[in-house]
């Protein structure tokens, strides 16, 4: 907490929050759940899936209210929150609707939308199988990365998320980012027999020197060692095998230092 | 040649007024985007080269002149010849020897091609005596069809640039601030928000650089105010952003213009390059320390790309999304700098409020909304065209003065006013003053002033449905309740005009409103149900009428009526029988016809020619 506390009352609670911090940060940390599908903290919030609405109003607004989306409004002192009014049940409940006409065959949608009383959509049902969103969480995770590979195209109803020119994106290094972020599971990837599948390529994967288990994909091994400036063979055990390998040479230095050859090391080490 | 002080610029007006006065005679040819689809560069030519033929140029001291637009789009190609004011519209080219002949050399007017008042039945010979121009209030559209907008010296001349050579000379930044919040500009882009008060919120922002852009993305159907501006007056527009800029200290602008607009873009480009080459624009404008310049930024054509938001994003190369707007766009704008964003027609006020004062402009309108409002008056209504009104006048005033009333006499329905996300208000709000917080009021708004006239044979429903299939295929789709709830909004109401409406559509489209309302993300989304909720408001029996008895009785929803020839009223003339595209018209000249019902596709085309008003809908 800074110099300049907040204070903020979310649903008749008070809480302190610091200048900046968002109404959906101070709900997290006091422990107050409000529901979100595009909102990744690593991320930059863009309110698309508005599922995270708000009602908020403040001694000074004269009995004005209004709904936000929590992962965007910065909190201000004095401000009221209500994070599950009838009102804002009503909105999720609506939007939860829509998805489910959009996406029927999405089990994280029937079981977010089951939680609002919505069985099955009130609306027209989409007829193809689609479960993305278009939350847009991959684009946003994929340009963070650097790469810029997909993007959206389209708009309206007709919006998707795309890759260029639709051929394999050029720019994708296989990383599988947008399939690990995405919140309904929407970007299919496989890997098989040291090869990835995704977005239409076939990326060859780089083998631990120790299991020989696929590590990641070659490009996206270059990817990260250029961007972190590393050596390339930095990277050539996987994630189980260095901590195994960790584990041991401390072991081992443990070892020595009980035998007693430790103590032969400087000073101060 | 440089204008490098307020003098040069004085002495440069006064050159230019001197060179106008030596001509006797002006023949002002529109060149406005309908007057060219209709031919009048074939008129102007013919012009030139009959006048150049028998040198009436030199005889006659007579200049020619292509002009913007002079608002009566209906009835182009115009010719209007000053000093005398006589106003000939549908000219051709056939037509040029005879204007030369008569009424250039022999100073007659020409009967045929005069305007003649649908109303009084009479040929009407002067500009200023035709009511669709008489009841007008021009301010924003002052220079339009007067001026050729191709040539600045011509601007100069009617006193262009005077209001910014005022603001640098004689006022302080903040003293052009406090002259248009005195004046109570308000954005005539449709949100109303008062000028001053955004310019002031800008030149106090602590962050650097500061941007002023023009809005000229007009994307609503049917509305040309801000193309006519562009295209008829565009150093009005750019006079306006300098002294807008600084009034707030920025010194970087765009003009974001749509790509469908050529001529628009046409005109601004050449209008920035005049402007610049005169030191008006670029570094040390006329003279002073002060430094602005504009470039042009083409949109692709988004409708969404009109919000302000979106637009910036555009203009900074990325996808035209809205984002939230907690942070006020005049603190975060383009780049996330301080930016003023106004739209053509409210700049297009800057320059006049500044050079005749703010007192002079709160003369007109009302004390809400002062000034006057440009809008593109079409539909059902006599005069189409482009009107400038007062602020306050009646929607009554605009229809029925200024736009002649209802083509054929028929009854009115409704207006449409504010675009594609405003609403349509029925006869008995006739009597309202147009100003942006009583249509507000109504459940429509001001918009940027779109007006269509709708008659009795105008579907509520089937205008409802259109409008939201506009909103459908603009929605960005950033947000679910936009992308997905205004689609499915749409989806019921093409149910019901398929006569598929169940009975809880009028409550579920209610409900489902609501929420777009509440939570969509930007203007367009939450603004997107007006067209339902005001035909809701003011024509719920026909929503009623569709779904529970499977009626459209205005005869537009095809599955749901069917024409039939009055017994009573069928004269037999065999007008109807001739426009049947599919011969499904039976019956000898001078005995009634019949409609065959099986054959018939409800095309309306035999209601349309029928002078008797014989053919019913059942």
């Amino acid at each position: 907490m800074t110099d300049k506390t907040i204070n903020v009352q979310i649903n008749g609670q008070v809480h302190q929050a610091a200048p900046g911090e968002t109404i959906l940060e101070v709900a997290k940390r006091a422990g107050v759940r409000i529901p979100t599908l595009c909102y990744h903290e690593a991320l930059e919030s863009v309110g698309a899936c508005r599922l995270c609405t708000v009602e908020i109003t403040h001694p000074d607004w004269k009995g004005w209210k209004g709904y936000v989306t929590s992962c965007l409004y910065q909190v201000e002192d004095g401000l009221q929150v209500e994070t599950d009014s009838a009102d804002v049940r009503e909105i999720r409940k609506t939007l939860l609707d829509l998805l489910l006409a959009r996406c029927p065959k999405s089990d994280v949608i029937q079981k977010l939308a089951a939680q609002y009383g919505v069985k099955s959509t009130s609306f027209k049902e989409n007829e193809d199988d689609t479960v993305c969103i278009l939350c847009g969480l991959c684009v946003r995770v994929c340009a963070v990365k650097g790469c810029h590979a997909i993007g959206v195209g389209g708009r309206g109803i007709e919006k998707l998320i795309a890759k260029p020119f639709n051929q394999p994106p050029p720019d994708c290094i296989g990383c599988a980012s947008c399939a690990h972020i995405c919140p309904t599971g929407a970007i299919p990837f496989e890997d098989v027999n040291g090869v990835r599948k995704i977005w239409g390529h076939e990326f060859p994967m780089v083998r631990c020197e120790e299991c020989g288990e696929p590590i990641m994909p070659e490009k996206q091994l270059a990817f990260e060692a250029n961007k972190a400036s590393l050596d390339p063979s930095y990277f050539t055990v996987c994630a189980a095998c260095s901590q195994k390998k960790t584990v041991q040479t401390i072991k081992t230095a443990f070892d020595m230092r009980s035998i007693g050859v430790a103590d032969e090391a400087p000073a101060g080490r | 040649m440089r204008i490098d002080s307020v003098k040069s610029l004085d002495s440069a007006a006064k050159t230019a007024r001197k060179q106008r006065e030596k001509i006797k005679t002006e023949v002002l040819v529109c060149a406005g985007t309908g007057c060219l689809a209709n031919g009048s560069l074939e008129v102007m030519e013919a012009l030139q080269s009959a006048v150049k033929k028998k040198e009436l140029d030199v005889k006659l001291a007579l200049g020619l002149k292509t002009t913007g637009c002079h608002g009566f789009c209906e009835q182009g190609p115009l010719v209007v010849i000053q000093p005398k004011g006589v106003f000939y519209k549908g000219v051709k080219a056939k037509d040029v020897d005879a204007i030369v002949e008569k009424t250039l050399v022999g100073g007659e007017t020409i009967e045929r091609l005069l305007y003649k008042d649908p109303n009084t039945r009479k040929r009407v010979e002067q500009y200023a005596a035709i009511p669709f121009y008489g009841k007008q209030q021009r301010i924003a559209l002052r220079n339009i069809g007067r001026i050729d907008p191709a040539d600045i010296e011509d601007y100069f001349a009617v006193g262009g640039y005077a209001g910014l050579a005022k603001a640098l000379d004689k006022m302080m930044p903040e003293d052009v601030v406090d002259e248009i919040s005195k004046a109570n500009l308000r954005g005539r882009g449709g949100g109303g928000f008062p000028a001053g008060r955004k310019w002031k919120t800008c030149r106090n922002a602590p962050d650097e650089p500061k941007y002023v852009l023009c809005n000229a993305d007009e994307g609503d159907p049917g509305a040309f105010m801000d193309r006519s501006i562009c295209e008829g007056d565009p150093h009005a527009v750019i006079e306006g952003m300098i002294i807008g800029a600084y009034a707030v200290g920025a010194h970087a602008g765009y003009i974001y213009v749509r790509e469908e607009y050529p001529l628009a873009v046409k005109h601004l480009q050449r209008a920035l390059d005049d402007a610049r080459e005169r030191g008006l624009l670029g570094e040390n404008i006329l003279g002073s320390d002060f430094s602005y310049d504009i470039k042009i930024a083409r949109g692709g054509g988004a409708f969404v790309c009109g919000e302000s938001s979106a637009l910036m994003k555009s203009v900074a190369g990325e996808i035209g999304e809205p984002r939230a707007k907690y942070v006020h766009s005049v603190l975060r704008g383009l780049r996330d700098m301080p930016t003023v964003l106004n739209n053509v027609e409210t700049w297009a006020n800057v320059p006049w409020i500044i050079a005749e004062g703010a007192d002079k402009f709160t003369e007109h309108g009302t004390k809400g909304s002062p000034g006057t409002k440009a809008f593109s008056l079409v539909g059902k209504v006599k005069n189409t065209g482009l009107v400038e009104v007062d602020m306050g006048v009646t929607l009554r005033e605009v229809i029925y003065g200024v736009g002649g009333g209802i083509i054929g006499d028929r009854p009115f329905k409704a207006v449409q006013t504010g675009g594609p996300s405003g609403g349509c208000l029925p006869e008995d709000k006739l009597d309202l003053p147009v100003d942006f917080d009583t249509l507000t009021d109504a459940g429509s708004m001001m918009g940027s002033g779109g007006m269509i006239v709708m008659d009795d044979r105008t579907c509520m429903v089937d205008t409802a449905r259109y409008f939201l299939k506009f909103l459908v295929d603009e929605s960005c789709g950033k947000c679910i309740p936009c992308r997905e709830g205004v689609h499915q909004l749409h989806e019921m109401l093409e149910a019901i005009c398929r006569g598929e409406g169940k009975p809880d559509y009028i409550e579920k489209i209610e409900a489902l409103s609501d929420v777009i309302v509440k939570a969509s993300l930007c203007a367009l989304g939450k603004s997107a149900p007006n067209p339902v909720l005001s035909t809701l408001r003011y024509f719920r029996h026909e929503y009623e009428e569709h779904i529970n008895e499977r009626k459209c009785r205005a005869g537009v929803c095809r599955d749901l009526f069917e024409f039939k020839i009055s017994e009573e009223t069928c004269t037999g003339c065999g007008a109807c029988v001739k426009a049947c595209p599919v011969d499904a018209i039976v019956g000898e000249l001078k005995s009634l016809h019949v409609i065959e019902e099986p054959k018939c596709t409800r095309c309306g085309a035999c209601r349309n020619v029928c002078r008797f008003d014989a053919v019913e809908v059942v």
